[in-house]
């Protein structure tokens, strides 16, 4: 088990107790620096947060210290002893364990299965079945073994790769963004967890971009910029703006906001009881929909993943169709009959969540991916012949360069494929080329998501720019202080259920919580 | 023997093969690995098979050749998908045209020659039970065989540690690859485990349900067993619900267009296939079933990110 030197590792020398060390670690692919020379130091009993921009060199870090990736240069040091760390298994061996960011789970097995195949040995399945219920009471995370993981929330997703984590006993453990999933009382329940594993004698390495979190949670901070440590902090001793500051080399921009004040307004994007079946086993059945949002609006719909948002975007977007077509209309058009290219030409615009696959393709070039959004939308002016669809590509390509202008979109040369952008900048490109349209309706789903605060900043400001000019805007959200930071009013959504938009002036983030949480929408359902 | 009885021996000699190969796709596909190839493998195991039999003039041993053709043959698949990430679906049909291209090369010299062939074991006491006696206990070793696969695929699949990891790759290779498995390593044996089945059961053909070569013999075989895999939603005890209907309408149309009843013969041939559209059509109406079998990542290469 643990070293029972607890919590009071601070005061004994320091050098000999760390837990884990990494000293001039670099990486390398091909030509791009990834990690350069980055040292790092874990205390027992510890949590250490790692910061950093979108890019910043913390994935890369993260993976060769759970032995995904090798160091080019550059050593690991596990309670004083210099390892090498050749695959997951070892890391897991030695006493480090993780939970991803994007959880690897398997969907279509149970809870227990899905822990059994990180468990080494030939253990059964029925008694790490119950080594898990045990596991999951002790440490506050309740689970049932025998749920299929393709129909469990988000939230509880999070506990089973947890709970897998734990059963392996590490000494330290390695969270990567696990909060930006949660509700905030199910981050409020992680981290009365992440408490226990403290008090334990564990480490925790916290990586998160919610400075705010980090502050209250972290004992200690590293923060990598452009592949390198550019230093360490006491969270507790800075402010959230005073650390940011240092992850992004300079002062972020506060996004401006002025409260529409047309209290009535001329409704643009109306949904009427808009209902849609689930289309797969693991998706959501739309029920009874009913939202305005007006010109110079931003309506925010917060909501954990996985309750019907993806379901909304693609009804609103026209990716699937209405049953009547008054169930969805834009400009006081009745469009729930018409598809995407309709509603796009008649001045709406559309930015789903999956920036690679669904809001662009990989391999395409950035202006070919601004073809592809707007050839119906802008039909006159990126084509010629009469109908022939001949493209003017340089045309494209200036519309293209004018929207990375715009948007300050950071690319290796004029027009790369879209995998080459990271995902911020990549997202600043996906924004720009629908505000770049100037339209009346704009639907967002997940603006800034894995985005840095820098891109993020800049992309809610060009959304609220665009509401202020008269335009209606949807926003979803699973980012509450996104939520807040964007919305006039806001929706939750709760299992395929709007809840009826309330004021953001007026709301707190505790009631809104409890929505998110299902408490107050779906109370109906309950007595049935 | 009546004719009835003679009917259902004839039924379960041709859905044997139908069975071998099905499960031994299966277990490839849930694998994550898609391999159209099958039709390709099972005739290398029929002419392999023929080919063993006359030279050691023992149809066991000429049996054994087929699985290990089968599986050697799978390994050029294996390789190009695997190892090279090429695309799943035109390697399988290249393997197939591949396999009925040598096969006929190979077997040129076999045609009209007589061949060995394996002899029924009645077990002993069982086989005397009336009309199932004869029927199950008095069959060909490759028929024992095909049961014992059906049980031994289903306990490995749903009760060992080894086909959890199986299952996992073939659910989420992204997420098998982060825990540690090598999913690799897995895909290379389960696509050599269906190439064993393909060829075992193409051996069967020459070996056991003929005694001769004839191009083309699979005639279509291997393309029933990759349609029987969707069409048991990837779940071993349908396979067998299906190789056994499958079979019995191959059969059964033969005793049809003998009885002289007037239906086009080609709408009979194509029977078995018509069954596979409206199964398929039945069984995805519920989506939610087809979703927790089948493999996720199916027909999709993987590159580790290193």
């Amino acid at each position: 088990m643990t070293s029972d030197k607890t919590a009071a590792t601070s005061s004994v020398s320091q050098m000999d107790s760390v837990m884990l060390g990494v000293k001039g670690l670099t990486k390398r692919f091909g030509e791009v620096v990834a990690n350069d020379d980055v040292d790092l130091n874990i205390m027992p009993g510890e949590i250490h947060a790692l910061l950093g921009e979108n890019g910043a060199g913390k994935s890369t870090l993260v993976k060769m210290l759970y032995g995904s990736l090798q160091p080019t240069a550059g050593e690991i040091i596990w309670k004083g002893k210099p390892v090498r760390i050749a695959s997951p298994y070892e890391a897991r061996q030695l006493g480090i364990g993780i939970v991803f960011q994007h959880f690897s789970l398997f969907d279509a097995l149970s809870v227990a299965d899905n822990i059994a195949l990180s468990l080494a040995g030939d253990e059964n399945i029925k008694s790490i079945a119950e080594k898990a219920l045990e596991f999951s009471g002790r440490y506050g995370l309740p689970l049932n073994p025998r749920s299929m993981v393709g129909d469990l929330s988000v939230g509880e997703r999070q506990r089973v790769e947890i709970v897998r984590c734990l059963l392996q006993n590490p000494e330290l453990v390695i969270l990567d963004e696990p909060t930006s999933v949660l509700t905030p009382q199910e981050a409020e329940r992680l981290f009365e967890t992440l408490e226990i594993l403290k008090g334990e004698g564990r480490s925790v390495l916290f990586i998160s971009h919610r400075l705010e979190e980090v502050r209250r949670l972290c004992d200690k901070a590293t923060i990598l910029r452009n592949a390198k440590v550019v230093g360490e902090c006491l969270p507790r001793e800075e402010t959230a703006a005073s650390i940011a500051r240092m992850m992004v080399g300079s002062e972020i921009s506060h996004v401006r906001k002025q409260t529409s004040d047309k209290p009535e307004s001329q409704p643009l994007l109306e949904l009427n009881d808009v209902n849609l079946q689930a289309a797969t086993p693991f998706s959501v059945t739309l029920k009874d929909i009913n939202l305005t949002v007006g010109a110079g609006e931003i309506v925010g719909i917060a909501g954990v993943a996985g309750n019907g948002q993806s379901e909304l975007f693609e009804a609103v977007s026209g990716e699937r169709l209405q049953g009547h077509a008054g169930a969805i209309r834009m400009r006081g058009m009745d469009v729930g009959r018409k598809g995407i290219n309709w509603r796009r030409k008649h001045g709406a615009a559309f930015i789903p969540e999956e920036r690679l696959g669904h809001g662009a393709i990989s391999e395409f070039h950035l202006s070919e991916n601004m073809l592809l959004a707007r050839h119906q939308s802008d039909k006159v002016a990126f084509q010629w012949g009469h109908g022939l669809g001949i493209i003017w590509q340089d045309l494209v390509r200036k519309a293209t360069d004018r929207v990375c202008e715009m948007m300050d979109v950071r690319k290796p040369g004029r027009n790369p494929v879209a995998a080459s952008l990271s995902g911020g900048n990549l997202q600043k490109f996906l924004v720009g080329r629908e505000l770049d349209r100037q339209p009346s309706v704009l639907v967002i789903n997940q603006p800034s998501w894995g985005v840095d605060a820098g891109a993020a900043s800049r992309i809610r400001q060009a959304i609220i720019d665009l509401a202020r000019s008269g335009s209606a805007v949807l926003v979803i959200s699973q980012d509450l202080d996104e939520i807040f930071e964007l919305s006039d009013r806001i929706a939750v959504m709760y299992d395929g259920r709007l809840s009826s938009p309330l004021s953001a002036a007026e709301v707190g983030r505790e009631e809104v919580g409890l929505l998110m949480a299902g408490i107050g929408i779906s109370e109906d359902r309950h007595a049935a | 023997m009546g004719l009835f009885e003679a009917i259902l021996l004839s039924i379960v000699t041709s859905a044997t093969p139908l069975l071998i190969a099905a499960l031994g796709e299966l277990v490839t596909e849930r694998s994550g690995v898609l391999n159209l190839g099958v039709e390709g493998m099972m005739i290398m195991g029929a002419v392999s098979g023929f080919a063993f039999g006359i030279m050691t003039g023992n149809p066991y041993l000429g049996m054994l050749g087929a699985i290990v053709t089968g599986a050697l043959f799978s390994l050029v698949f294996a390789f190009m998908t695997i190892t090279l990430v090429t695309n799943q679906v035109a390697t399988g049909l290249a393997l197939t045209i591949l396999g009925l291209g040598v096969s006929g090369l190979w077997g040129e010299a076999f045609v009209g020659i007589p061949g060995v062939r394996m002899q029924p074991i009645e077990i002993p006491l069982l086989s005397q039970i009336p009309f199932i006696g004869k029927l199950l206990f008095a069959q060909d070793l490759i028929f024992y065989i095909s049961i014992l696969l059906l049980a031994g695929v289903s306990y490995f699949l749903f009760r060992s540690r080894a086909g959890l990891t199986l299952r996992a790759v073939g659910d989420n290779h992204v997420s098998a690859h982060a825990l540690g498995i090598s999913v690799a390593k897995t895909r290379y044996l389960a696509v050599m485990f269906g190439g064993a089945c393909s060829g075992l059961a193409g051996g069967h053909l020459s070996l056991v349900y003929t005694s001769q070569w004839i191009e083309n013999m699979t005639s279509g075989r291997g393309w029933i067993a990759l349609a029987l895999v969707v069409f048991a939603s990837w779940r071993p005890t349908r396979v067998l619900i299906g190789a056994y209907l499958f079979g019995a309408m191959g059969i059964l149309q033969l005793h049809i267009q003998a009885q002289g009843v007037k239906i086009p013969s080609q709408f009979l041939s194509a029977l078995p296939y018509i069954a596979t559209v409206v199964v398929l059509v039945i069984i995805s109406r519920n989506r939610r079933l087809t979703m927790m079998n089948t493999p996720a990542s199916l027909g999709k290469g993987f590159v580790p990110d290193r």
